[in-house]
């Protein structure tokens, strides 16, 4: 292909030329219009489009918010105030970021427990997964630091705590505590690189979106099943099967969004960020935002500070080696009974660790915490690579169109090798 | 599989055993008791604000709690939004000396105030609120409802709170006791006397009703979108709600030969 066009098969002239020389058009048709997607996907499916929706709502509002926040100790708070009264529509834009990002981690969490229910994270998608766990700590790191820039009283205590948990790193903690704060607390150099952090990350979440997509191009979608397709009868183009199907889910997540933003805005914040920033007065309870509670409950179930900032980071790394963890070769729990009763389990306890981390650090929180810890990581470690095992799963369906059309799809005769089956017009 | 049967059993007396045990756990030495539902119209899903009350607990805030909270937050400008005239607010903001310049010469000068001038705080900076207050801080009240749990309700009930400390407790020098304040133990000397503010047309001025009018106008203060982010939620949901049934129809047509 050197030195020619590109063979283009759009037939407006203008388009054409531009796909000629760059075929985006091209590209944008095989990749979103005629890609093959298995056609059993649950509404589970959405949520992948839902996290690329939420992450472009962040950040336009995120952007328009930078244009009127001043990053300066003695001005942020007073900045963000000043949006919510004097900048037209400012409560709307800020109240959609804030919330924005809770919709962000739970439409995440949701799609990470889709991806760890049906399998979507075992061979041949480990490094789509892997890319995943890298964009889902970035967003974790962006998160905490948005949450620093309005300097209320938990954004200042809250950055104070969990910058300290790095001074727990042996020989160079205090160097990178240092250099995370600019000086020798949180002040304003810590402010203004959190907030330059904050507006730089988001653009390196949506690079590594563009690889995980890219990545999940390659593969091709995991489905309910969790069986490969296994020819044209077992999928259906992207568009307009997947496109409708993903618009009905924005339009359910916009209205959860709606409820919170229009009715509850502050529900999933704290009060005490509405207290400009003290370094003089610890809140009586410093608790982070309700997306960390069960990482922040695991870091308070240790006693020791460097191995609970371990267990803690740890409770995320193992993510990175799960398609290794869980060895079973069937990809959806529906095929595997006990690891499905277990990991439904283990969901209660992520539930229960977070529930935790929202409640002081003193008894009878801290044993529950550190039983569901155990829990927590007894899955991954002991519970998956026995299951994979020792656990006989049910018998998997011959494919996905039999699974899903029944007595229709054999009609249509047996299908020898299935990339050999004919394309099916519509089903 | 007998770790994975340990493991089961462990989650499941987990799970029964936190549904039977929260209330025990709910019990925190920290916390006051939870501020009772003063039935504010704001507060419910689409309520707006009393505007005559809010009119109300301004003219409170002006005569009572202003001599040592500011409001740092507000305009005189903003209290059109509460319904008075421009005339009104005219006259309001001039009734305050506001300290403006430098001028031509480098002096600070006195003024009268301007609608769109902040509301003058009642003291120069924090050390001399501190001061003035046997140290304690009073807080600045612009988003005071945002910033305590309750909201509104906690402020009502932190007005009408005041009691004789009970039996066997005793009360710090300088401090007061109050059944909803954190701590119980409260430096701000009971701010509401019956009879202390005289409403325009007689509305009632018992320290209960001057409590809510005064929660009323802080609940306002701190969220003057309110009643503008309802409404338009309102629209967005509808907007949605008939958008998502077009898109569901759609979604069935287009798959309906498809399984």
């Amino acid at each position: 292909m050197a030195g020619g066009l590109h063979d283009s098969q759009i037939a407006n002239p203008v388009i054409r030329w531009i796909d000629q020389r760059l075929p985006v058009f091209t590209m944008m048709q095989k990749e979103y219009g005629v890609f093959p997607t298995p056609r059993n996907f649950n509404y589970f499916w959405n949520f992948g489009a839902l996290a690329m929706i939420n992450l472009v709502i962040m950040i336009v509002t995120g952007i328009v918010l930078a244009m009127h926040y001043t990053p300066h100790v003695t001005m942020a708070f007073d900045s963000v105030e000043r949006i919510m009264r004097d900048v037209n529509f400012g409560w709307l834009i800020r109240y959609a970021h804030a919330n924005g990002a809770s919709m962000f981690f739970i439409v995440v969490y949701i799609h990470i427990w889709r991806g760890m229910y049906y399998g979507s994270f075992k061979a041949p998608r480990e490094l789509l997964w892997m890319l995943g766990v890298v964009i889902f700590l970035l967003m974790m790191a962006t998160a905490f630091m948005g949450y620093v820039l309005p300097w209320g009283q938990m954004s200042f205590w809250g950055a104070t705590v969990i910058t300290n948990l790095f001074s727990a790193i042996p020989l160079v903690g205090d160097t990178i505590v240092t250099y995370l704060w600019g000086g020798f607390s949180v002040d304003n150099p810590t402010l203004n690189r959190f907030f330059s952090l904050h507006y730089l990350l988001p653009f390196v979440i949506t690079g590594v979106v563009f690889l995980h997509i890219a990545a999940l191009h390659i593969t091709g979608s995991n489905n309910p099943l969790g069986i490969e397709p296994k020819g044209p009868q077992d999928t259906l183009p992207f568009h307009p099967y997947y496109t409708i199907k993903d618009s009905v889910g924005i339009v359910v997540y916009l209205m959860v969004f709606a409820v919170l933003v229009f009715f509850a805005p502050n529900y999933l914040g704290h009060p005490d960020n509405y207290i400009p920033a003290n370094p003089m007065v610890t809140p009586a309870h410093i608790v982070p935002e309700w997306y960390f509670l069960p990482f922040y409950a695991i870091l308070r179930a240790v006693p020791d500070k460097l191995g609970g900032v371990l267990l803690m980071g740890g409770s995320i790394v193992l993510l990175f080696v799960l398609p290794w963890l869980d060895t079973s070769k069937v990809r959806s729990l529906r095929f595997r009974p006990i690891s499905r009763v277990l990991f439904l389990l283990w969901t209660i306890n992520f539930f229960v660790l977070m529930w935790c981390g929202a409640k002081p650090a003193e008894q009878p929180y801290v044993l529950i915490s550190q039983i569901s810890t155990m829990i927590y990581f007894g899955y991954f470690l002991v519970a998956l690579p026995l299951l994979g095992r020792f656990e006989r799963p049910l018998p998997l369906p011959e494919s996905i169109a039999v699974a899903v059309l029944g007595p229709k799809a054999l009609g249509a005769g047996p299908l020898p090798g299935g990339v050999t089956a004919k394309p099916m017009e519509k089903a | 599989m007998r770790k994975i049967q340990a493991l089961l059993l462990v989650a499941g007396l987990l799970g029964g055993g936190l549904s039977g045990a929260a209330p025990a756990f709910a019990a925190d030495d920290h916390a006051a008791p939870q501020a009772p539902d003063a039935g504010f119209s704001f507060n419910r899903i689409f309520g707006t604000f009393d505007r005559a009350s809010a009119q109300r607990g301004f003219q409170v805030y002006k005569e009572v709690c202003s001599s040592c909270h500011s409001m740092r937050q507000m305009y005189y400008r903003n209290l059109t939004d509460l319904g008075l005239s421009p005339d009104q607010v005219r006259n309001i903001a001039a009734s305050f000396q506001i300290t403006d310049g430098p001028n031509d010469e480098g002096a600070m000068f006195e003024r009268a105030g301007r609608v769109s001038d902040h509301f003058r705080r009642p003291f120069a900076n924090d050390n001399a609120a501190r001061a003035a207050n046997g140290g304690a801080f009073p807080p600045d009240l612009s988003v005071i409802t945002k910033a305590r749990e309750g909201g509104a309700n906690y402020i009502h009930a932190l007005l009408t709170g005041y009691r004789e400390p009970p039996a066997g407790v005793t009360v710090m020098e300088g401090m007061h006791y109050n059944a909803y304040f954190p701590g119980h133990q409260i430096a701000m000397a009971p701010p509401l006397n019956d009879g202390q503010v005289e409403f325009a047309g007689g509305a009632p001025n018992t320290v209960e009703a001057m409590a809510r009018d005064v929660s009323t106008f802080l609940a306002w203060a701190a969220e003057p979108e309110l009643e503008a982010r309802r409404a338009l939620g309102v629209k967005i949901l509808i907007f949605l709600g008939i958008l998502g049934v077009l898109a569901y129809l759609t979604k069935r047509k287009i798959w309906a030969d498809a399984h």
